[in-house]
């Protein structure tokens, strides 16, 4: 099978587009139920779970990779608040590092992506830190 | 819950009360992928993840953290969560069953508001931490 090639240093800063989620009652409720998650508050549809950012699905132009080769490294969030349902949310996705590495696995290569999404008046509501596992 | 406790009770190395989750199944990741958009198919295809070199399809790493925000839910309250980072270290399959863990490794003041950092982790029926993290909480 062909490998793509090695994702470069060049990405560094590249970006998606600002794009406004919604924060819809019924998905934080599939969500909630996918999860299991007891939270009342979740089950109801008022708060989004915590990781519930990780539905905001956003394409940064010119980085592309085989997804069955990704491994999830690591992932964080910080929150100002939770998200509720009618949130309107303004999020960007940033290529923050690419380096390589050699591991047990062979030669890795390292995306790490930042997310931010702020309310309609750019006021800050979470951070995400994604960190990728190219091999 | 938290909240409901006595401060000294949360000092450093307190041990926070289990969350044992149901058995991870095939019909949940495919929920979950779902839920959350993640559409890789080797959480769902067992052909697929085969063709990468597993043994079958394995659960994604984010439904192991959602289980872990869950937690801190439980344990502080949806409003109260402020951080949680995570490190994926196992892989996690149909027929596991994980248990949230944690302790206290912190508590702070800040404004009247009390803030405890956390360690907490998923570790499955094997006892393996398969998904650690740190993670911090306000209680008012």
């Amino acid at each position: 099978m062909d490998q793509p090639p090695a994702l470069s240093r060049d990405l560094i800063g590249r970006e998606s587009e600002v794009v406004l989620f919604e924060v819809e009652r019924g998905a934080i409720r599939k969500f909630a139920e996918a999860v299991q998650d007891q939270t009342p508050q979740s089950l109801r549809g008022d708060i989004a779970p915590p990781t519930f950012p990780t539905t905001f699905r956003m394409t940064i132009p010119g980085l592309t990779f085989d997804l069955a080769r990704v491994l999830h490294g690591a992932q964080e969030y910080r929150y100002e608040r939770p998200l509720r349902a009618g949130d309107r949310v303004r999020c960007r996705l940033r290529v923050a590092d690419v380096y390589q590495r050699t591991g047990r696995l062979g030669e890795m290569t390292f995306l790490i992506l930042a997310m931010d999404g702020t309310d309609e008046s750019g006021s800050p509501i979470f951070t995400g830190k994604t960190t990728a596992i190219l091999r | 819950m938290l909240a409901a406790r006595p401060d000294e009770e949360l000092d450093r190395g307190s041990a926070l009360p289990d969350l044992r989750k149901p058995p991870i199944t095939k019909l949940q990741l495919v929920k979950y992928a779902g839920a959350s958009g993640d559409y890789n198919l080797i959480h769902t295809d067992d052909e697929t993840a085969r063709s990468v070199g597993l043994e079958g399809v394995i659960a994604h790493g984010m439904l192991s953290m959602a289980f872990l925000g869950e937690y801190l839910c439980w344990l502080a309250g949806p409003e109260s969560v402020r951080r949680l980072s995570v490190r994926f270290n196992e892989m996690v399959r149909p027929g596991d069953i994980l248990t949230c863990r944690g302790r206290v490794k912190e508590r702070t003041m800040r404004d009247a508001v009390v803030q405890l950092q956390l360690e907490v982790w998923a570790e499955n029926q094997r006892a393996e931490r398969v998904t650690i993290g740190e993670a911090e909480v306000d209680i008012t």
